[in-house]
């Protein structure tokens, strides 16, 4: 009985905390959640300010998209969801739609249809991965290198990661097991299509952590996609993975002695997804602004502050100049043909399977 | 008899006075009632719902009602995984809870005792409407067309002989028709019942119940569940998973604070986990060292500064304070991101010592992401917590004692260690429990200077809480380390006793 008490008490709470904030969400106000820095400068950019611009919505950006997952079930389990919009990389939009924490989308009612006129379902095409999913860009990870430390002999794929011979010095690498685990099997002789295969077995996985063993001391793990670049700037690491987009503002815009590699890169997506349980009028304005923010148009604009690929095909014909320091940007696109020779297909369905069971055993392994 | 005394307004001087005292005691819980309700509500409530969380295991019950109820007849030591009616009742249960989208939730939960079980119930749940339960639909529609009559099946459960005779059929109907209306908001009389359901009436037609309008169940092909399951992944037929399952089917739990001391539950007991899954208890040993070590290190840097601080003329030592307040307002993060600058390879420090020849360019020391910046960054962060508490006890101390005791001839040593030190130690407890408690519970600070090796327990409660979303296992570390803070303090109260912590004159 008293935990029926504290429950009722608590529920009280959140109760006042939500008419509170019922009175406080201004009709004419969405929340939109997404990563903070140039990624969401791009978005301000490209979506937001015309969005408000042509319907006068106050849009309130909020830069938590790096636990989305646990707020968004935190939110759903107290009843009041206060984010209206949210960007998610697309596994966790495959898992915030298995449980229900997502709005399922059709794309072809909901979504704007291309340029050319082709449906939204086809020119979004394999990127829409989830029933949720709204997919905005292609980004991919991949390994950038400082250019004066690795002397003549500069790296041409992935594996110099674990060459600590020929490329001495420290590396970092993503504190999750993602990525990691698939490079260290490409490097320890698996082939590219059957990593996966490999992976799903316990001998798959340790051979993987076998490989992420030789270099587990010469690693600094990161958490956030500005600390490799940061790493790289210092000169603190040789190597490190990051995504494309922040190489590229280190390389072009600060000019940095840093080059990146293109080999098995690794494609991901990253979009937007609305969650359940919003109210009828901020779930219309929610779909009324993606399928504004997810036009050919709008995509298009978005690659000119940030070099990720826009998702959509009719945009990349579109795809122009950076906005300030007028260079191509289509040879910076992950997408770009010469980029994309040697890429490494990213298997979103198997990692959402499998996301528990490794996670655990990659923390355990890297806390001893 | 001796006379009463009476009050002016002509009451007993007794009762007056019992009614002044309480109307006083009643207006002193007013004045303390708002910041009372203040701690409870938001406080102490939120907290006791967290920690609620370490025992409670609701979910399996609640997802797999049925399935929970069928598998207590199973012997979990026969090494075989259950018969075809455990799996009829996970059939069922799956189904409505593939359509509430609770399953991956518990297959999640699940997860965290036995790896593998997560995308089990995942992949489980995006075949299960492709089972070939509708050879059941199909045969009994074809036996009599009021099979498939909503409004028929309607009528029926609503029979309550009908229903004490088919009590599969019945559970699963009324499953089905509470899923109808809240998940797809439509009304259950307009739409026929799901395969499970037929199912369901199946095997209360082979089990020999009397069904509404007779069919010859024996002519119908059976289709074996277990099957249909282990043809989505063998490990249905794991004895292993149904173990955890059955383990976990209670609404409270152990587990979670098993699996916070690297103990599991296995089919014999609690037993350890496997080695290369045991961190928590390396962790916590871990915490409580490095927590000590960083107390230590400022009480020795403190100390001096303290006394500096208080014997100093007021002009300089408040100058002085200065020092010590400037960075105790600086944000945390910048504070931290500074030593990240400083410590790093390439860092100042480095370049200092490699400037001076202390240290050789290619063996430059490695002074962050381990232990070693742990300590230092909190030892900075936290040396404020420290310092004033000293100081405001040292202030008190009249410098008289001192030259009272060297005029008695005692040597600057003797009369600091017996005279001045005894009369310090209020302070140095009151910062030591504020440097200790603070620093055991420190996460921002190790994540971004620790690397692997100078984390804290509460980095793996961040981490449960924020990502792998395991907030039963968050909570229950949660839980012993509270606990182990009020074990230290009630050591502490015994050893030196909470009476002679200072935090003021």
């Amino acid at each position: 009985m008293k935990i029926t008490m504290k429950l009722m008490a608590t529920s009280c709470l959140t109760l006042t905390a939500a008419m509170a904030n019922a009175d406080g969400h201004m009709a004419n106000e969405m929340t939109i959640v997404s990563w903070g820095g140039a990624y969401s400068a791009s978005q301000q950019a490209a979506y937001h300010d015309p969005y408000a611009e042509k319907t006068g919505v106050n849009i309130i950006n909020d830069e938590s998209s790096a636990e989305a997952v646990a707020k968004l079930r935190a939110m759903n389990e107290a009843g009041n969801v206060t984010w209206d919009v949210v960007d998610v990389v697309a596994s966790d939009a495959i898992r915030l739609c298995d449980e229900g924490l997502a709005l399922e989308i059709d794309a072809d009612t909901q979504l704007a249809d291309g340029d050319d006129g082709s449906k939204a379902s086809d020119d979004f095409g394999d990127l829409l991965v989830s029933d949720c999913f709204i997919p905005q860009i292609v980004y991919s990870t991949t390994v950038g290198y400082r250019s004066d430390m690795v002397g003549d002999n500069a790296p041409t794929e992935i594996c110099a990661l674990f060459d600590t011979e020929t490329y001495p010095g420290k590396r970092s690498l993503e504190k999750r097991p993602i990525n990691n685990m698939e490079w260290a099997l490409l490097c320890d002789g698996v082939a590219k299509d059957d990593v996966y295969d490999v992976l799903e077995t316990e001998e798959g996985q340790a051979q993987a952590f076998a490989k992420l063993d030789t270099i587990k001391d010469d690693t600094i793990w990161w958490s956030a996609g500005a600390d490799t670049p940061q790493l790289l700037a210092d000169g603190e690491v040789v190597m490190g993975s990051t995504y494309n987009g922040r190489l590229f503002a280190l390389i072009e815009e600060q000019k940095q002695p840093v080059a990146m590699l293109w080999d098995a890169q690794v494609f991901d997506l990253d979009g937007w997804i609305i969650p359940t349980g919003l109210s009828p009028e901020r779930e219309a304005r929610a779909l009324d602004y993606v399928m504004f923010a997810t036009d050919t148009q709008r995509l298009a604009d978005q690659a000119k502050y940030i070099s990720y690929g826009p998702a959509r095909k009719s945009s990349a014909p579109l795809v122009g100049k950076h906005a300030e320091l007028g260079i191509e940007m289509a040879p910076h696109m992950p997408t770009d043909p010469e980029n994309a020779k040697n890429t490494f297909l990213y298997n979103y369905e198997w990692w959402a399977d499998y996301r528990d069971d490794l996670d655990a055993k990659f923390q355990a392994w890297l806390s001893q | 008899m001796a006379e009463q005394m009476m009050a002016a307004d002509g009451r007993p001087l007794k009762a007056s006075l019992n009614r002044a005292l309480r109307r006083q005691k009643i207006r002193a819980l007013a004045l303390i009632a708002p910041l009372l309700l203040f701690i409870l509500i938001s406080f102490v409530m939120p907290i006791a719902d967290m920690l609620f969380r370490s025992v409670e295991n609701e979910i399996v019950e609640n997802t797999l009602p049925r399935t929970v109820v069928a598998l207590q007849d199973w012997d979990a030591t026969s090494g075989e995984a259950p018969d075809e009616p455990v799996f009829n009742a996970l059939y069922t249960d799956m189904a409505l809870a593939v359509e509430y989208k609770s399953h991956t939730r518990l297959g999640s939960r699940l997860n965290y005792e036995t790896t593998g079980i997560s995308s089990l119930f995942r992949k489980s749940g995006r075949r299960i409407s492709r089972f070939d339960t509708d050879a059941y639909t199909d045969a009994f529609t074809a036996a009599d067309p009021a099979y498939a009559d909503p409004v028929q099946w309607a009528a029926w459960m609503d029979d309550d002989a009908l229903r004490a005779k088919l009590p599969l059929t019945t559970s699963a109907y009324d499953g089905w028709e509470k899923m109808i209306v809240e998940a797809e908001g439509d009304v259950p009389t307009e739409e026929q019942p799901w395969d499970f359901v037929y199912t369901a009436l199946y095997n209360d037609g082979v089990n020999g119940a009397e069904l509404p309008i007779a069919v010859d169940v024996s002519q119908i092909e059976p289709v074996s569940i277990r099957a249909q399951f282990s043809d989505v992944d063998d490990d249905w037929l794991d004895p292993d998973v149904w173990q955890t399952i059955k383990t976990y089917s209670p609404t409270y739990t152990n587990g979670y604070f098993l699996n916070s001391v690297d103990l599991m539950k296995g089919a014999e007991g609690v037993e350890q986990r496997p080695e290369n899954e045991r961190i928590y208890i390396v962790l916590f040993i871990r915490t409580m060292i490095m927590s000590l070590s960083i107390m230590g290190m400022c009480v020795l840097l403190g100390y001096p500064i303290a006394w500096l601080l208080a014997n100093l003329s007021a002009r300089t030592a408040n100058l002085l304070m200065i020092l010590v307040l400037l960075p105790f307002w600086t944000s945390l993060l910048v504070r931290t991101s500074a030593w990240k600058v400083l410590l790093q390879q390439q860092g100042v420090i480095n370049d200092v010592l490699v400037w001076i020849g202390i240290v050789a360019d290619d063996n430059r020391l490695e002074l962050i992401n381990n232990q070693t910046g742990t300590i230092i960054a909190m030892t900075h962060i936290l040396l404020p917590f420290m310092i004033l508490p000293l100081y405001s006890v040292m202030k008190t101390i009249p410098p008289s004692y001192l030259r009272a005791a060297k005029s008695l001839g005692a040597t600057n040593w003797t009369a600091f260690w017996r005279v001045y030190f005894p009369q310090s130690v209020p302070g140095i407890g009151a910062g030591c429990i504020l440097v200790f408690i603070l620093a055991i519970g420190y996460y921002i600070t190790p994540e971004l200077v620790g690397g692997t090796k100078g984390v804290f327990i509460s980095n793996r409660i961040a981490y449960h809480i924020s990502s792998s979303l395991n907030w039963g296992l968050a909570a229950a570390l949660g839980t012993i380390l509270l606990a182990i803070v009020m074990a230290l303090y009630w050591a502490y109260d015994k050893i030196v006793g909470i009476d002679n912590v200072k935090l003021g004159g």
